[in-house]
């Protein structure tokens, strides 16, 4: 097959399939183990300096809020970060922890750009980006779930979008149709929060799954957020409901609201007032600092943080719910 | 009619709904896609499927999506499934529309969402960056490009190409490999309706907004616009557009 263009951009996480077949048998334990701890420890025992990182499904909805937060309280620095994303990802740009970007979508979406995007990109201290689609990325995971280097796709092409990727152009073995060529991705961390799941690991979710599917087959190390912890007899009832099976996962952590302030559906909705707190509070870095600290730095945990938000605004969020008509 | 007052916005919004058809697909992003869909739904287009990206099929939008994730997306929808289906499934041919937006556009639909300024890194003014984009803009049959009117925008070159529209001209989407038959159908902007010359696939006026000038269209275009012998004129939101929008479509005036 020849390579007819080369992207410019930097393959952050370089794929290496027999090493993950290596790390999938020796480091993912069959066993039916209680994976049940606090965000603290999970994040502790999980996430490491410099590690490439990624958050599913993104800041409004259905994301690992919880976990998010104690990665920031935690001081994890010089993250590598597969970036799609809005609030989730403006905290740790804000924090300033994040060195490179697999960058898709960073912005607050119907409220526009992302200032701590701005602030982190222009100032060069998230020192290296490379730009994919948001298929794009969905694609890299896929091929990491498949146990492939690499899938041949039609997104892409003949743009800068291509050029500054590490994706390779080549002509179709077959068709000789040129083809673009995405790197698999996997991910030394991955966070996602799911509607329910038990204790060893096994996850359901409601509504769309957005990148989950794939996302969590090109993790090395998972870390789960669940709303609800429920008997594994529950999960046995509803087999074809597990998006994500026990053995993909290491940690478990309980986080009721675990999305907020954005939504889960069918649980609750988005938190408005507490989104747009956030779009003013980030229009200046002091303001991102502040809300920080508020929100973050001074609370020990989740369970802190909720108590901060109130009962009677998560219960307006409840009342607020998509529900099944 | 013509003396009915109605704000930018709200123009754009029915001129964009008046081009989604019954009973075909269509890719749909944030913001004004959202309310000229719902505002289709109500209207000409009681089956048009819109598409989210993050697995959102069929959805009646009753409520305003404030996200291309949020359940209302798939609210009452067909499909709830994830990014991966949805998009294979415009690889595979069966989106029609695909509906995009971005801080640049050039003389062939080329759009820029990325980044301001000659060098990519560190950026002069650093953009969101694709996200969809541009897969709507690979992928799907034809798209309709919404955006707002003046130089800044309109320019010559993109200082960086997104989301391929035509690319550089006749031919070369097929050559850089993208699906053939696919392309910018139109251009609906705050001044006027734009399409695209058959021979040479650059940007081309159609017709202007109710008390819109040519003159002042070519103005606010960085670059040379394609004039045809004959300029139509839309028409203004209907008195039955606007009620809809406003006691409908946004009840709460989060857009409009």
């Amino acid at each position: 097959m020849k390579v007819v263009e080369s992207g410019i951009g930097e393959l952050l996480q370089p794929p290496d399939m027999n090493a993950f077949r290596e790390w999938n048998r020796t480091r993912k334990s069959r066993k039916l183990v209680d994976k049940l701890m606090t965000e603290r420890e999970a994040v502790r025992r999980f996430v490491y300096d410099g590690c490439y990182i990624s958050t599913e499904l993104y800041g409004t909805v259905r994301c690992p809020m919880t976990l998010v937060r104690e990665v920031v309280r935690q001081g994890i620095k010089d993250l590598r970060v597969a970036g799609q994303g809005v609030i989730e990802m403006d905290l740790w740009l804000a924090a300033s922890i994040v060195k490179a970007l697999d960058l898709t979508y960073i912005g607050l979406e119907v409220y526009g750009t992302s200032n701590a995007l701005r602030r982190e990109v222009e100032s060069g201290r998230v020192e290296k980006v490379v730009e994919w689609s948001n298929a794009g990325l969905s694609w890299r995971f896929k091929a990491a779930a498949m146990g492939v280097p690499f899938l041949p796709v039609r997104s892409m092409l003949g743009t800068d979008t291509l050029k500054y990727s590490s994706a390779k152009v080549v002509e179709c073995p077959f068709t000789g149709e040129k083809l673009a060529l995405l790197p698999a991705l996997i991910l030394d961390v991955g966070l996602m929060h799911v509607h329910r799941a038990d204790r060893y690991g096994n996850c359901q979710v409601e509504g769309i799954t957005g990148f989950g599917v794939e996302f969590a087959r090109a993790c090395r190390r998972l870390i789960i957020s669940a709303e609800e912890i429920v008997p594994t007899e529950e999960i046995r009832r509803y087999p074809d409901r597990t998006t994500v099976p026990y053995y993909l996962v290491d940690a478990v952590v309980h986080a009721p609201f675990g999305s907020h302030p954005g939504e889960m559906a069918y649980v609750y909705c988005r938190d408005e007032p507490e989104i747009k707190a956030w779009v003013k509070a980030s229009e200046t870095d002091e303001g991102a600092q502040a809300y920080l600290k508020e929100w973050i730095y001074d609370l020990p945990d989740h369970q802190a943080y909720l108590h901060k938000v109130g009962q009677e605004r998560l219960a307006r969020l409840v009342e607020g719910r998509e529900r099944r008509e | 009619m013509s003396e009915l007052e109605y704000n930018p916005t709200e123009l754009l919004i029915c001129v964009a709904s008046r081009l989604m058809k019954d009973e075909t697909t269509a890719f749909i992003g944030t913001g004004i896609p959202m309310l000229a869909a719902s505002l289709a739904q109500r209207r000409q287009a009681p089956n048009l499927i819109p598409i989210f990206e993050f697995g959102g099929t069929g959805a009646i939008l009753e409520d305003l999506p404030m996200a291309v994730g949020e359940a209302r997306t798939f609210h009452k929808a067909l499909h709830a499934s994830g990014i991966t289906d949805v998009m294979e499934t415009a690889t595979r041919g069966f989106i029609d529309y695909g509906f995009l937006g971005g801080a640049q556009i050039d003389p062939y639909g080329n759009l820029n969402s990325t980044i301001i300024g000659p060098q990519h890194h560190p950026p002069k003014v650093r953009l969101p960056g694709s996200g969809g984009a541009n897969d709507v803009g690979s992928l799907c049959w034809q798209t309709i490009i919404i955006m707002r009117h003046n130089k800044r925008n309109f320019v010559p070159k993109c200082d960086f190409v997104t989301t391929p529209g035509y690319l550089t001209g006749p031919g070369a989407r097929e050559e850089a490999g993208l699906p053939p038959g696919t392309g910018p159908l139109y251009v609906v902007s705050t001044l006027a309706l734009m399409d695209f010359d058959e021979a040479t696939r650059r940007m081309r006026l159609k017709a202007t907004h109710p008390g819109v000038t040519v003159s002042q269209v070519v103005a606010e275009t960085g670059f040379d616009l394609i004039l045809p012998d004959e300029v139509e004129e839309n028409e203004p939101p209907s008195a039955e557009e606007l009620r809809i929008l406003r006691e409908e479509v946004d009840r709460q005036r989060l857009y409009i």
